[in-house]
Order: C-alpha cells, then sequence, then structure tokens
C-alpha cells in the first residue's frame, strides 16, 4: 500500500489536540504547489526510559510504552516508518538487567504494525558499555538510510560517555555527506543536541559542532533528535533542530528551575507533557511538518 | 635564508614554553587550593564558594572510575580519573551560582552528580 496522503487529510490525522511546526526552507509559501507526489511521514518516538520506576514521575511507567505503540497502530493511516531516537531503556549498573530491559522492550515495540522500525541509541542505552548490549539488540550504532530520496543519517553521540561524537564517526560522516548533492534532502537522527542547547544541563554534544560544520554546506538538512524530553525548535544557521517529547516524564525548560528533574505527574492531567510526534516530509521542497501528539487525553 | 631558520627556532621555542606553562601542574604559593575528590554519584564538596577576581585551583581526582568535571559557565571541563590529580587553574570573572556536574556518564545516578559554585564579590 502507497502511503501518500494529501495535506488535509495529514491534518486530520496528525493534528488532533496537537502543534503543528513547519520546518524547511521553503516552508508554507509552496504549500499550493505540492503534486500529493513525492511526499511521506514517519512517527518519532523518543525517551521511552523502559525500566524507568518513580510513580511521582510516571505511576504508569510500566504501561506508557505500549499505549504508545497502541496509539501509533491506532493511526488511522500508517507512517511509512517509525524512529525510536535513542534511551530506549532507562540506564542499570547491572550488564544483566540492562539486556532484560533491551530484550522487553523490543518484544513490546515488536507489536507496532509498522514493520519498517530504526532504533538508535541514548547514554541511557548506550554509555554505560559503549553501546555494547545495544548492538546485540538493535545493530549499528550509527548507520545511514534512503527513504523516497530523503537522505537519513543516523548519528551516535551517546555511546562515548563523554557524549562525543568522536574523529572515527566525523570523518565517516564527512565521507557519507562526499557523495550528497549540495542541495540533497538530509535528515540527521540523534539522541543529544548537536548545538549547545544548555550545557548547564549537559543538554549539548561536545564535538556537536563539528557535525553541524561538515553538515552547513548543505542546503536542506533537518535534524530530530531527543535527551530534553520536550519540544524544542532551534535554527544553526539554515539547519533546524526539532527536539520531542519524551514517552515517560518530561524536563522542565532549560534553565527554569535551578536543578534539572523530571517535572512531576499531574493527577488532574495525566500524560502531561508527554507524547510522539509525527512528521510529514515533502521530498522536492525539503519541507517538514510537525505535528505533536500528546498521550494526555482531552 | 639563515636568518628564516632562526626565526623558525625562535617561534618554536617560545611555543613550546607557552605549553609548559599551560600544561604546569604545579601549584603558585599563594594560589588557594580546593581539592575534590569524585566517586559514584558525588563530589566531595557540594557547594564551593570563591571569590570574583581572585585566582584559584582545584585539584581533582576520582576514588572509583573516571567522572568529568564541567563547570560550563567559566569554560572549564576536565576528565577526573583515579590514581591521578587533575589541576584547574581558573579566575572566577563575574558573581552568581554556577552549576557543576559530572559529563562523563557514570551510571545509574549519573544525573544527580551535580554541585554549586558560589562567586561573590
Amino acid at each position: 500500500m502507497d502511503n501518500k496522503i494529501d495535506r488535509r487529510q495529514f491534518l486530520k490525522l496528525t493534528g488532533l489536540g496537537g502543534v503543528v511546526f513547519a520546518s524547511g526552507l521553503s516552508g508554507w509559501a509552496h504549500a499550493a504547489k505540492k503534486s500529493g507526489q513525492d511526499e511521506f511521514y514517519f512517527v518519532q518516538l523518543s525517551d521511552t526510559h523502559w525500566g524507568f520506576n518513580g510513580p511521582k514521575v510516571n505511576p504508569d511507567a510500566a504501561n506508557t510504552l505500549k499505549k504508545a505503540v497502541a496509539a501509533v497502530n491506532a493511526l488511522e493511516q500508517a507512517p511509512d516508518f517509525v524512529v525510536f531516537t535513542g534511551d530506549l531503556t532507562h540506564t542499570t549498573d547491572d550488564p544483566k538487567l540492562r539486556r532484560a530491559r533491551m530484550a522487553e522492550f523490543r518484544d513490546i515495540v515488536s507489536a507496532l504494525k509498522i514493520k519498517e522500525v530504526r532504533f538508535m541509541p541514548g547514554e541511557h542505552d548506550a554509555s554505560l558499555d559503549r553501546g555494547e548490549a545495544y548492538q546485540e539488540f538493535f545493530g549499528k550504532l550509527n548507520y545511514t538510510f534512503d527513504h523516497k530520496g530523503v537522505h537519513f543519517i543516523v548519528l551516535d553521540n551517546v555511546s562515548d560517555p563523554g557524549a562525543s561524537i568522536g574523529e572515527v564517526q566525523l570523518a565517516w560522516l564527512k565521507q557519507d555527506l562526499k557523495q550528497m548533492r549540495q542541495d540533497a534532502p538530509i535528515v540527521v537522527l540523534t539522541h543529544r543536541p548537536l548545538f549547545d542547547l544548555y550545557p548547564q544541563w549537559d543538554w549539548a554534544t561536545r564535538d556537536g559542532a563539528a557535525a553541524i560544520e561538515l553538515l552547513m554546506p548543505y542546503k536542506n538538512v533537518t535534524v530530530f533528535y531527543g535527551h530534553i524530553h520536550q519540544e524544542h525548535h532551534h535554527q544553526t544557521g539554515h539547519i533546524a533542530h526539532h527536539a520531542a517529547q519524551s514517552l515517560i516524564f518530561p524536563l522542565p525548560v532549560a534553565g527554569s528551575v535551578p536543578k534539572r528533574a523530571p517535572l512531576p505527574w499531574d493527577p488532574e492531567q495525566p500524560y502531561k507533557g508527554i507524547g510522539f510526534r509525527s512528521v510529514e516530509a515533502d521530498v522536492k521542497d525539503a519541507y517538514y511538518k510537525i505535528a505533536e501528539r500528546p498521550m494526555a487525553k482531552g | 635564508m639563515l636568518h628564516e631558520v632562526l626565526r623558525f627556532w625562535v617561534h618554536v621555542a617560545l611555543l613550546v614554553g607557552v605549553v609548559a606553562i599551560t600544561a604546569s601542574s604545579a601549584v603558585m604559593a599563594d594560589e588557594p587550593v580546593i581539592q575534590i575528590t569524585a566517586k559514584k554519584f558525588e563530589y566531595s564538596l557540594r557547594t564551593l564558594t570563591l571569590k570574583k577576581g581572585v585566582p584559584v585551583v582545584l585539584e581533582l581526582t576520582a576514588l572509583d572510575r573516571v567522572h568529568g568535571f564541567n563547570l560550563p559557565d567559566f569554560g572549564v571541563r576536565t576528565d577526573v580519573v583515579p590514581g591521578k590529580v587533575t589541576r584547574i587553574r581558573f579566575t572566577p570573572d563575574k558573581t552568581g551560582e554556577f552549576v557543576f556536574f559530572c559529563d562523563v556518564f557514570c551510571g545509574e545516578g549519573h544525573e544527580e552528580m551535580s554541585g554549586v559554585l558560589t562567586v561573590t564579590d
């Protein structure tokens, strides 16, 4: 089945109670030109932290991931693929428990009806063993794939416990980009912000600037990431960076409180600040429309 | 030609000298030295108070595994390694409260491993 959808249909599917955010060089100005071709959409889920236990923060932690899977399966039109942008599991010092959590996570997400599911690690998954357990369950830490003309680059900025991409991977990125036209649509998927969002809370990648420098000559680059457990949009030059909500608990806005700590669960508004997103990609114009899909009811 | 060669070696000598000063682990006699140990998942000092404009040397070492010490508001960071004393010399140039934290993921309590530096006039 072809997953082409028109704009109105997409809004119907994804806009219920959510926020729609447009990103790309062309913006809405080109909306009238759309032919319905070269469009697809994917779903980004992030920071599921399977294994987390904190009733004051999320008393439904044992069910949140399952509910998210059910919500994705219930989408009227299936996305082309689903991507998890890291922190699939909550960290543990016990390597056996780490693997048990990864196995449980894998079992739960195997219920997704969408068969193309992409993964990448977060620091909770990979920083304590440099990604050893992660690779056993989910494969490579960094890789590329192409989908309907968009080149996706998965960058690992977590398997180094010091949050560096590293010279080897930067060389790999440089080599990969060499084959791309300068106007090619490129999407980078990663866990941590590549820019210094708020280094005081470790919301940065130590050598993220080097990756941005490599990407900068390319005109149509967009970054989707996680880590900060909230929606956030930022530009470094012409490159847009979009952080996703978490599927376990929200974190405060950067610098809004002295200490970075999960926001407490609000019984009056269960699941407030928790959700995932849909991303409609218009390949021709390298244009992305993001719709946040809160897990909260009402 | 001889002049150019001589100038090259003078530059090399100067460069080596600069590097030597920067990397020096020696502590000057009149500098305040603050010793901080790091272990899962805390520093021996959770709060630290310094005077603006007064140079200080932080002596850091780890007791169990590699940790980090990051004080981003002053551009200060280092790995903190067991069995090795790492010295950081810096001069606070602004007042206020500033967070320092471990930026080498060290385990289940890593995200709690932080402290607050207060700089006063």
